[in-house]
Formats: C-alpha cells, sequence, structure tokens
C-alpha cells in the first residue's frame, strides 16, 4: 500500500496486502538494559499513521535509546516492533529505511562541500553512473520539494546554506529514501525562531500528505503548538501517552520530572545601581582574524541582568570571551568596576577575575572544566592562585573540603570530590561550575548558556541561583540561544546580529515574533539588515559548532 | 611443538655457559668493533675481513663484538680480558682512553690499538700515515687533471680526516702550485660516514665548479662519489680498501689503509710473536699505499706513474716530509 | 556498539606493560629460533647479564639513570601536552655546562662539583630547550618540529667545538681534555667493590631525587596543576587565566633541564670528558621509557631499569652468544618499544573484555555510562 507520492524504494515494503492497521509505528513491551541500567522498562508506543507525535522526557530518560533501537542502532532485549501492523526485527539504519523509517539527527550527516543534490544521492545512488542517477534524482527531488514544500537549490553546495536549508536537506533525504515515517532529534536547536516555524509548517504538510512523524524534544511550547498526540518518558518508562489538546506544558512538566515545576521564573522587579560592567566601542576577532563583534557598546548595571539574544554563531561567544580576557579585542574596552582591563600576555582571565569578575563559559567541557580532573580540581579551575589552596604547594586536603561543601550546596550528585568530573552529568557539571563561579562573590558574573543539555530539574535550579546573583546586586550578562531563557530571566534583552548589537527590547513587552525578526537581521521597518541575512548564521554554524 | 625439558636443560646450560666462559682462560685472539659497526663498509669492516682471512688460513677461532653505547667500550675490553682471550684487537681510536685504564690491570693480556697511541707495556699502537698515502693521491690527481680543479669530500668532519685531506692537498699543491682543491664534509654525526646521497651531490657540486677528480674518504659515504663521477664520466678516487673494480675506467685509484693486514698480522703473530710500542705503517711499511691494478692501469700515464713513484721514494727516505695535521689541528 | 570499561588502574599500570613485554619476548624469541639458536638460552644470558651479578647490576642502574632524566624530561612535557623529541640535544649540549663545572672545580671536592655540575648543565639543557619552546609559545612553530631540529644542530655545534675548539692539540680523537680529579664523579665501585667495573655513579641520586622531585611538581604544587590543565585542554588552561604561553617556555626548559643531568652522569661520572655522541641515543631511549611508563615517575622508573637491564643484557647476549648480533640487541630493544608504546593497545580490547566476563558489575557500569554519553 505505497502511497501515491512515495518513491522507487516504495515496492520493497513490506505492507504488501492485508490489512492495513491505521498504526504506522506500535512498539509492545520494549525492554532494554545495560547492565543493571534498564535504559527502556516494557515500553508500549503506538503512533498513528499521518499524525505528528511528540516524545518528551529528561535527559537519560531513555528517549534516544528507544529511538535508537527503532531505527536499528540497538537491538532490544525483549518486545515486538510492529510496522504498518507487520511484526519487523529491525537490524540496523539500512533495514530500517526500507521498511519506511527515516531519521533526522541533531548534528546533521552532510558533506559540507557537496552539493544538495549530490547529499540527497549519497549512499543511495542506482548504479555506479553517477550522471544517470543525478539526473534522475533531480527531478525525483524536484518533485518532493513541490510536494511537500520543502524548497531547495538542488546546486547549492552544502555549507553555503543556512542550517534550516541544511535541515530540509536531511529531511529530503530521507523522503527520497522512501521514508513514511520520520524521526526528528531535537530539530529546532540550531534554528532561529522563524526557521523553526518554517520546520512546523513542513511538518505540517507532511502529516497532511499522509506521513508519520516523531518529534523528539524538550520545548514543551513545540509539543503544544505542534504535535498531536504526546508521550512522556521518565527514568526507562513511559509514563502517559495524551492527545495533545489534552494536556499542559506544567502537566507534562510535572510528569517529566514527577514532580510539580515552575516552568515560569519567579523573580521581584530589578533594582538597578551603577554600571559595573561596561563594554565600549568593542571590536573583536575569531582565531581565523575574521571580525565577529563589531563596535559593540553597553553597559550592566548592579542587580540586572541582561540578556542577549541571537542565533549561535552572531558574535555571542567573542564577545563573551572578550570580556572575560580570553580573547583580545581588536580595539574598544571592556571596564569592570571602574578597571580597564588591559591587554597584555595571554592571561587576561586571570586579570578579569581579580577585577570582580565571574565567568560561566559557554562551553563547560572545553573551557570551564577539565573533564579529565577530579572533581576538586576544578572547583579551584581559575582561581587556583588562591591563597586559600596553598602557597605554592597544593593544600589539596582543603581544595577538597570547599568542594565537597559547594557539592551539598548545589546538590551536585554524587557529592564525592574525588570522582572524574566526566563522569557527571551535563546537569551536575554546569551545577560544579556556577558553584565554583558564584562562590567566589563576584560583582560581576557573566554566563554563556547556563541551561545547554540540563534537566529541567537543574534548570530551576539554575534560574534560581541566577536570580538570586542579582538580588544580591550583582550585574549580570546572560547570552543564551534559547530564547524562552532570555525572556524569563533578563531585564533587559539586547539582540545580536552579524556582531553588532541590533536592538534593545523589554522582556515585559517584547513579543516573540519580534525578537525573531530582529535575530533574523530584520529592523522593525521590515529590511534586512543586509543582504543575504541568512548567510552570517550559516557559515557561523559551519566554523563555530561543536 | 617445543621440546620444554630440552630447553629447561639449555637454560641451565646457558646459566652454566656464563660462568664457564667468565672464568676460562682461551688463548683466543678477540676483535671489538668501534660503536660504526661491523659492517661499515669502512675500516672495521677492513678489521673484520682480516680476521675473517686468518680463520680461513689457519682455521683457528675468534671472538668479537660490537658495543652500541660509549660506557661500554671499558666493558667490552674488561669481558675480553677477563675471560683470557689475547690478543685483544680494537679498533678506532676511540678506544685509547679505555686501554689506557683497562690494560695495566691485565699485564698478561695483549692488545692491539689501531688508529691511535697507547702508550702501555702491553699495548701495541698500530697507527697509518694517511696523510702520506693521501700525499700520493695528491701528486696523481695533479698529474692527471686536465682542468687543475679536484674535489675532496671527507665523512664526517673530524681531525681522523682533516689528515686525509691535509696530505692529499699538500701533494695536489706540490705538483700543480695553481690549481685548486675544493673540501667538503658529509655531515657531523655518525650517519656522515653512510650517507652516498649527499656524498654525491657534493661531488656534483665539485664537478660544476670545475674540478675533474673528486677523492672520497667517507667510509661507506664515497661509494656516492664513484657513482656521481661515473655518471658525470670523470674521475674519482676511492679509500680504505681497494674500492678500483666498483667503476673500473672512473676510479683513478684507492688510497689503501691496511687494516685487514694489521689485524691478520696481530692474530698470526698471536701472543708469542707480540710486540708492544707504536707501529707507525707507512708507505715504505706497505701499511699505506695506493691501489694499482688492471682496473685503472690505463688511466695512469706514464708521467703521472713516474711522478708518483719519486714522491713514494721521497716519503720514504725522508726527503719528503708530509705535514701531520695532527701535530697543530692546522693544513699548512 | 560494544561497551567496554576502562582497566582497573593495577591492571593498567602493570599487568598490561608486562604482558606486552611478554609479547615483545615472544616476537623476539621466534627471531632467536630463526636464526638457530635457543631463545631460552638467550633469555637466561640476558637476565643473568643484567641482574645476576654485580658488575651487571651497576651497568644496568647506569643506563637506567640516565633514561629516567630522558624518561622525566619527556614525561613533563607531555602532561603539558608537549612532545619534546629534543632531549637528545639538550642532553648533548648541557654536556659543555658539565665539563666546565668539571675543569673549574676540579682542584676541589667532589661533593661540591656534583650539585654544581648538575645545576649547571640543568642550566645548559634549559636554554637549549629554552629556544624550541619559545618558538612554540611566541611564533606557533610546532615543537615536534623544532626539537628535532635542534638535535641536528646540536650535534652539529657539538662536533664542531670538540673538534675546532676544544680539542687538546696532539689528541686523534675529538674530545675535551680529562678532568683528572674532583672533576670525576666517584663510582660507586669505589665503595662497593661488588660492582665490578661499573660506570655507576653518585648521579644516580639526582634520579631518584629527579623522580620523586617531578611526581611532586606535577601532582602536589599549584605550577603542576596549571600544567596539566594546559595539558588536558589549552581553551580551558586559557580560560583559568594561565599565560599557555609562559607556561610552554617553562615547561620546555624544565624538561631540558631534565634531560641535561644525563650529561653529568655520562661525563663526569663515565668520560671524565665529553667524546663525540656522548648521548647517544638517550634522548630517544627516553621517549619509549615515558611512553612504557605512562608518563608517571614510578613507571618511568621502571620503564628505565628494563632499558638498561636490555643495554646491558644484551651486550652480555651478544658476548656469550656470538651469534647475535648488534643488530639483533637493537630489534629486541624496538619489540619492546613497539609493542609498550607504538602497539600498547593490541591487547587492551582483548583484556578489557576477559575483565569483564569476570566481573559482570563492572560491565555494567561501563555500558551505563556509554548511554548517558549517547543522551543528550
Amino acid at each position: 500500500m505505497s502511497q501515491p507520492h512515495s518513491s522507487s524504494n516504495a515496492e520493497q515494503r513490506p505492507s504488501k496486502g492485508g490489512a492495513v492497521s491505521d498504526l504506522a509505528i506500535e512498539l509492545r513491551g520494549i525492554n532494554k538494559s545495560f547492565g543493571p541500567v534498564r535504559a527502556n522498562r516494557d515500553i508500549d508506543l503506538k503512533v498513528r499513521r499521518g499524525t505528528i507525535h511528540g516524545i518528551v522526557g529528561e535527559n537519560g530518560a531513555g528517549k534516544s535509546t528507544l529511538m535508537s533501537i527503532l531505527y536499528g542502532f540497538y537491538t532490544a532485549d525483549s518486545g515486538e516492533i510492529l510496522v504498518n501492523g507487520q511484526p519487523a526485527h529491525i537490524t540496523d539504519s539500512r533495514h530500517a529505511l526500507q521498511l519506511g523509517i527515516g531519521m533526522v539527527h541533531q548534528h546533521f550527516m552532510l558533506v559540507d562541500n557537496f552539493s544538495i543534490l549530490e547529499n540527497v544521492i549519497l549512499g543511495a545512488e542506482d548504479n555506479a553512473l553517477l550522471a544517470s542517477s543525478l539526473s534522475k534524482a533531480r527531478k525525483e527531488l524536484k518533485r518532493l520539494s513541490d510536494e511537500y514544500g520543502l524548497s531547495v537549490d538542488p546546486d547549492a553546495i552544502v555549507q553555503d546554506v543556512s542550517v534550516g536549508q541544511q535541515q530540509r536537506v536531511e529531511i529530503l533525504k530521507a523522503l527520497y529514501r522512501g521514508a513514511d515515517t520520520l524521526i526528528l532529534d531535537e530539530p529546532t536547536g540550531v534554528l532561529t525562531p522563524e526557521e523553526a516555524d518554517d520546520l512546523f509548517r513542513v511538518l505540517n504538510v507532511l502529516r497532511d500528505q499522509g506521513k508519520t512523524v516523531i518529534l523528539i524534544t524538550h520545548k514543551l511550547r513545540e509539543i503544544m503548538a505542534i504535535t498531536d498526540f504526546v508521550s512522556v518518558m521518565r527514568q526507562g518508562q513511559m509514563v502517559a501517552t495524551m492527545p495533545t489538546k489534552d494536556t499542559s506544558p506544567e502537566k507534562l512538566a510535572e510528569l517529566m520530572v514527577g514532580r510539580r515545576v515552575l516552568l515560569r521564573v519567579e523573580k521581584g522587579s530589578a533594582h538597578p545601581g551603577k554600571p559595573l560592567l561596561e563594554v565600549k566601542n568593542l571590536v573583536v576577532a575569531d582565531d581565523l582574524k575574521v571580525v565577529r563583534v563589531k563596535d559593540v557598546s553597553f553597559s550592566v548595571r548592579a542587580g540586572e541582568i541582561v540578556g542577549i539574544a541571537g542565533v549561535a554563531g552572531n558574535g555571542q561567544s567573542e564577545l563573551l570571551e572578550s570580556i572575560a580576557g580570553m580573547r583580545d579585542q581588536l580595539s574598544g574596552d571592556v571596564v569592570l568596576n571602574g578597571h580597564v582591563l588591559s591587554l597584555e600576555g595571554d592571561d587576561g582571565a586571570h586579570r578579569a577575575r581579580l577585577a570582580g569578575l565571574a565567568h560561566v563559559p559557554e562551553d563547560r567541557q572545553t573551557e570551564g572544566l577539565v573533564v579529565q580532573f577530579e572533581e576538586w580540581e576544578n572547583n579551584i579551575l581559575g582561581y587556583q592562585h588562591d591563597p586559600a589552596y596553598g602557597r605554592g604547594l597544593l593544600d589539596i586536603a582543603a581544595a577538597r573540603r570547599q568542594a565537597e561543601e559547594r557539592m551539598h550546596k548545589f546538590d551536585v550528585r554524587p557529592a564525592n570530590p574525588r570522582l572524574k568530573t566526566a563522569n557527571f552529568s551535563g546537569g551536575n557539571q554546569q551545577k560544579i561550575v556556577l558553584a565554583r563561579e558564584m562562590e567566589q562573590d563576584p560583582s560581576v558574573l557573566i554566563v554563556g548558556q547556563p541551561t545547554r543539555g540540563v534537566d529541567i530539574g537543574a534548570i530551576e535550579f539554575i534560574h534560581n541561583q541566577i536570580i538570586k546573583m542579582r538580588d544580591a546586586g550583582k550585574a549580570i550578562l546572560l547570552v543564551s540561544v534559547e530564547l524562552d531563557e532570555i525572556r524569563s530571566l533578563s531585564d533587559r534583552i539586547l539582540v545580536m546580529f552579524d556582531g553588532k548589537i541590533v536592538g534593545e527590547a523589554d522582556p515585559a513587552t517584547a513579543t516573540e515574533g519580534e525578537l525573531g525578526l530582529m535575530m533574523a537581521g530584520i529592523g522593525a521597518d521590515g529590511h534586512a539588515a543586509r543582504s543575504g541575512a541568512g548567510a552570517g548564521p550559516a557559515h557561523a554554524v559551519g566554523g563555530d559548532q561543536p | 611443538m617445543i621440546d620444554f625439558k630440552r630447553h629447561l636443560g639449555a637454560l641451565a646450560a646457558g646459566i652454566g655457559a656464563v660462568a664457564l666462559l667468565a672464568g676460562a682462560a682461551l688463548a683466543d685472539p678477540a676483535l671489538i668493533y668501534d660503536l660504526g659497526g661491523k659492517f661499515d663498509k669502512s675500516f672495521n669492516e677492513a678489521a673484520y675481513n682480516g680476521a675473517e682471512q686468518w680463520k680461513k688460513e689457519t682455521g683457528g677461532t675468534y671472538h668479537d663484538l660490537e658495543i652500541q653505547a660509549e660506557a661500554q667500550r671499558e666493558q667490552a675490553v674488561r669481558k675480553f680480558a677477563q675471560a683470557g682471550y689475547s690478543p685483544i684487537v680494537v679498533t678506532g681510536f676511540s678506544f685509547a682512553d679505555t686501554l689506557n685504564k683497562v690494560a695495566p690491570d691485565f699485564p698478561n693480556i695483549h692488545f692491539v690499538q689501531i688508529d691511535s697511541v697507547v702508550d702501555q707495556p702491553n699495548v701495541q699502537s698500530v697507527v697509518y700515515k694517511s696523510n702520506d698515502a693521501s700525499y700520493l693521491a695528491g701528486v696523481l690527481a695533479a698529474k692527471t687533471s686536465k682542468t687543475g680543479k679536484v674535489g675532496f669530500v671527507g665523512g664526517m668532519d673530524i681531525p681522523l680526516i682533516h689528515n686525509f685531506f691535509c696530505g692529499y692537498k699538500e701533494g695536489f699543491m706540490a705538483t700543480n702550485k695553481d690549481g685548486q682543491v675544493f673540501e667538503n664534509y658529509t655531515g657531523t654525526t655518525a650517519a656522515a660516514w653512510n650517507d652516498p646521497t649527499t656524498a654525491g651531490e657534493l661531488t656534483k657540486a665539485d664537478f660544476d665548479k670545475g674540478a675533474d677528480i673528486v677523492y672520497a674518504a667517507a667510509g661507506a659515504s664515497g661509494l656516492g662519489v664513484i657513482q656521481a663521477a661515473k655518471d658525470a664520466g670523470k674521475m674519482s678516487i676511492g679509500v680504505d680498501s681497494n674500492q678500483n673494480y666498483i667503476a673500473p675506467g672512473s676510479v683513478l685509484t684507492s688510497v689503501l689503509k691496511r687494516v685487514d693486514v694489521t689485524v691478520y698480522n696481530a692474530f698470526k703473530d698471536g701472543d708469542a710473536g707480540f710486540k708492544p710500542g707504536v707501529v707507525s705503517l707507512g708507505v715504505a711499511e706497505n701499511g699505506v699505499g695506493l691501489a694499482m691494478d688492471d682496473n685503472n692501469k690505463s688511466m695512469i700515464t706514464p708521467d703521472a706513474q713516474a711522478a708518483v713513484d719519486a714522491a713514494a721514494k721521497g716519503i720514504a727516505d725522508g726527503t719528503i716530509k708530509v705535514h701531520d695535521y695532527n701535530t697543530d689541528n692546522q693544513c699548512p | 556498539m560494544s561497551a567496554r570499561r576502562p582497566l582497573p588502574r593495577w591492571a593498567d599500570v602493570a599487568l598490561l606493560p608486562v604482558l606486552n613485554l611478554v609479547l615483545a619476548l615472544i616476537v623476539f624469541s621466534i627471531f632467536v629460533l630463526l636464526i638457530g639458536q635457543n631463545p631460552l638460552q638467550a633469555l637466561a644470558i640476558m637476565i643473568n647479564g643484567a641482574f645476576g651479578y654485580g658488575e651487571g647490576v651497576g651497568f644496568t642502574l647506569h643506563f637506567a639513570t640516565s633514561f629516567v632524566f630522558t624518561g622525566l624530561c619527556v614525561a613533563v612535557a607531555a602532561h603539558a601536552g608537549l612532545f619534546n623529541i629534543g632531549g637528545e640535544g639538550q642532553a648533548y649540549v648541557a654536556s659543555l655546562g658539565a665539563i666546565a663545572v668539571g675543569f673549574l672545580m676540579d682542584h676541589t671536592v667532589w661533593w661540591l662539583v656534583l650539585p654544581v655540575a648538575i645545576l649547571a648543565s640543568m642550566a645548559v639543557g634549559a636554554a637549549w630547550a629554552f629556544i624550541p619552546g619559545y618558538l612554540q609559545a611566541k611564533r606557533g612553530s610546532h615543537v615536534v618540529i623544532t626539537t628535532i631540529m635542534f638535535n641536528f644542530i646540536a650535534s652539529s655545534l657539538m662536533a664542531y667545538l670538540l673538534v675546532y675548539v676544544l680539542k687538546p692539540v696532539g689528541v686523534q680523537e675529538p674530545s675535551t681534555a680529562n678532568v683528572v680529579a674532583a672533576g670525576k664523579i666517584p663510582q660507586l665501585r669505589q665503595f662497593f667493590p661488588w660492582f665490578g667495573g661499573a660506570p655507576l655513579n653518585m648521579t644516580i641520586i639526582f634520579a631518584i631525587l629527579a623522580l620523586i622531585g617531578v611526581y611532586i611538581l606535577i601532582w602536589r604544587t599549584k605550577f603542576g596543576y596549571a600544567l596539566r590543565t594546559l595539558g588536558h585542554s589549552p581553551s580551558a588552561s586559557l580560560y583559568a587565566g594561565i599565560s599557555n604561553s609562559r607556561m610552554i617556555i617553562i615547561v620546555m626548559m624544565i624538561s631540558g633541564a631534565l634531560a641535561g643531568m644525563v650529561a653529568v652522569n655520562e661525563v663526569l661520572g663515565v668520560q671524565s670528558r665529553i667524546v663525540i655522541d656522548v648521548t647517544a641515543g638517550y634522548g630517544f631511549v627516553g621517549i619509549a621509557v615515558a611512553l612504557m611508563g605512562r608518563n608517571h615517575p614510578i613507571g618511568i622508573a621502571l620503564a628505565a631499569v628494563l632499558f638498561g637491564a636490555l643495554y646491558q643484557g644484551g651486550l652480555d647476549l651478544q658476548f656469550y652468544m656470538p651469534a647475535i648480533t648488534r643488530d639483533m640487541i637493537v630489534v629486541i630493544q624496538a619489540l619492546v618499544i613497539m609493542f609498550t608504546g607504538a602497539m600498547e593497545g593490541l591487547l587492551r580490547p582483548g583484556l578489557e573484555s576477559a575483565f569483564m566476563l569476570y566481573s559482570p558489575r563492572q560491565k555494567a557500569d561501563a555500558v551505563a555510562r556509554e548511554t548517558v554519553g549517547t543522551e543528550s
């Protein structure tokens, strides 16, 4: 029962004859253990054909394991998989594709310097003669583009197109291979709000044309906006499946965490004092000597949180690093507590700390922590000069004692300072960094991506800590690609695009739409801030993303 | 597969052998090579060839050893001395310091030091007047060269080789005082003895400067000189052993340093014929000289032959005194 | 996707190297069989030669002393993420410092000469390593390339000095004059005749001190903390306000200073003078020693003794088993380096699986960790 528009591979699917189930995918009693860790426990899941089905859950809840089983990466210990009502034993991803299951990974699997057309047919060439494959594929690609509203230029080189376009290529790849069911893993993480809206439009078209979409995300807002059904996983179990219209974000969050969660950050109004951090006409280049921060000026006052919104790769990282003393500016000044940061030597971060700055870096794995170290060693990272940790010789006992105290205070689990840092979860690693930086009692705190890869429960804790710092009279600069986070935490929002501050907004009044336009470089008057607005972020993603 | 019993037996035998060898007083001769190793295509190998020739002719046995580090020199000599080997021949000037320390501890053992002088009652020092032989090569080169320019490619840039160059230059200039000699060395490490590529390049450079004969005193690197000369249709001069046969018609002659003869004689004389003191082998003693054979006969003009013979006679009777670099670290 | 658990620490630092060593010996035995000799007998001679009598032990420890210095030289740099291949040249040039002190203080007493000579050769070694360190820190010239080049420069410089400047007139060998009195560091055989003719000398005390010192430096000081931060993650070190460029220069100098001490051991301890290639190969063996010793002082001490034993036992083997040439000894050294260094991972997967077979709990932990890693 191939759909009229499905591709040439459709005949291979084992759904010929027999009654067609209205379930595209059914999982029955799936179990998967890794030793004593039961990653999936008796999972039942029914995904109806022609629906968008969301799956939510915290990190480690078992979503990825479940999808890996469905896509053939893992084999379940027990349980049954039915595809279109037929039992299937999926052994690898090629097999999954034959069954019509396609996956769009969080990190794209594209060859950057190939054209879109070449990427689409890569690995699915009909025969050795590339030319004939290409011309056939071109027609097929055009048909798919038209049918699902996925317009792309087949001859564009992947690295030259925007992230949103690259994601379309991934979707087209799956469709070209005859996918009827598409699994999307955190698809909006790298997109601007506008691009995300585009994606949702496409997903709606796919559904309307009879395709099935499984959407894995941690953004409850997206679940509410786009899905028909939603399943919640917690600790390896499927705790609920329901029609989306019957639930609410609060209820979903509660199901995910197992307790009531405050999704909205509760904070009082700010009482800003004098400016503690001033950035004046700052110009900063990246490692390749490309200017990334272009004449940026702003200030952050005591007792306020200034949020910098923007799509990743628009100069926020370089801005943060420059303020933190890790990257020399080409011109302009960073003023901390009235001290102009000097440029001598490559230990600027040390001088910035002496001037009262604390820094939670964007990338805790490569900057904020040395993951090979034991936890207590990371507890002194950046403050190793402090005489509290000894003079010359390291006072290991003192450092461990302090580390353990902080671990208890910030609820880091397990609270064992001798454990290797790499063995802590993302949320706990982030708490280790936060504990270290906040406990210094700095006057200025700059924070990059405070909740990237962090569980909902920990997010709440981290947000509250940041608010607490503000209420204690610290000046806080927050950079995040999560617009929701910026909006809920900030007292003022600055929008950064292509290295410039393109606008300032009041979080109380600005709508997401307004901010989204600014983030895309389109001013209030509707003009693009510069031609080819999409190119900036696209390049940035090619170069900057881990 | 493996007969363990037999091997365990051998194991015990091995340990036994250690004890046995250490205590036994064998009167076999021994030979210790310098760091360059047994098969260096130069004088260590010449020493080996002399020992092998003795073995073949007399049916005797000898024991040899290659050291791996400076610190092992003394140990190696002591081991042989303790085991009672005699005479013990060591090749290379680097052993001189060691023999000065070890020889007094073993007054009944005889040592032969090649290429350096050790003043001990039980040591015979054999030195070669390579400057004399090189002088003859210089005379021959001057008489044969059509351009009046010749080259010299040394191995390692050390005094031993400087002495070759000085003699060569002196002989050449004495015959053709308007001529020119180009001086080159392949390197400063032990690798310089085994770098024919560099030696070949240096030779080509000399040819480009107008030279038509290049003298190689560079161990195995010299093969690069001979090859380059052959390829360019020019001439080369070999060293140590007779290398005329390598490229007949291109190798003008070879400056001989009869290390093989020395080892052969030392082994043959044994303890009975051992004579302490310095043996300086020059042209007169036939310890050094130029190789003349069928391979290069056609290249030697009667005039050149006469000049070489006259120089050899002069050196032998003392009327020609070839300067020794080692006396003042300088070439005249 | 098969999850494996990293080996228990004792297996990683002890069992694996021993198994790798056994593997190297097995392969060597095949070679020995091929040339028609008895491998067990060869092994017995080697072990007996290295440890069976006083002189053998003395030689083994003498070589080990030099290998400890060069091994630590490589290890300290490695902890900072730098690959210093220049220990050879640093040690060679440092011999100038050692001999200078030997001559200047020849009229004093050895226990004054020894510490001063150590300091002088450390200073010269550090100075020689400073240049590649500076070029890496300030100009980005890769330290691997520059240290290799500096080995050649060192050997050319030393050959020049020995041939044209330092060689006494009338001596044929390129070498300096000899120190004759206090400049000769006493060899232990003067106090313990058991050591026979072995050149083992007082410098070994400094090798032991260096092992302890490096341990304290790397793991117990703030400087070592900064050094390890740089080695694990240059970006984290930048974040922590550590001056990476200053750190690179200082670490290279410490590394060079450690290599420099070889000069005292060889020049004043054995030769009483500098001869051509007096440090021949020790710097390169140091790389293997550090690799095999996992850059840890205890491992380095053991690996240094092993390589000392290979040098010393190798000579005995050559002596008592004439069919075994020096080239065969080099082969076994190469095999040990290959199996314990380059192919160190050969047995690791199998050993890890073996451990998991006998310890299901560990297997579970491993898989759990891997699972957490894939969820994000």
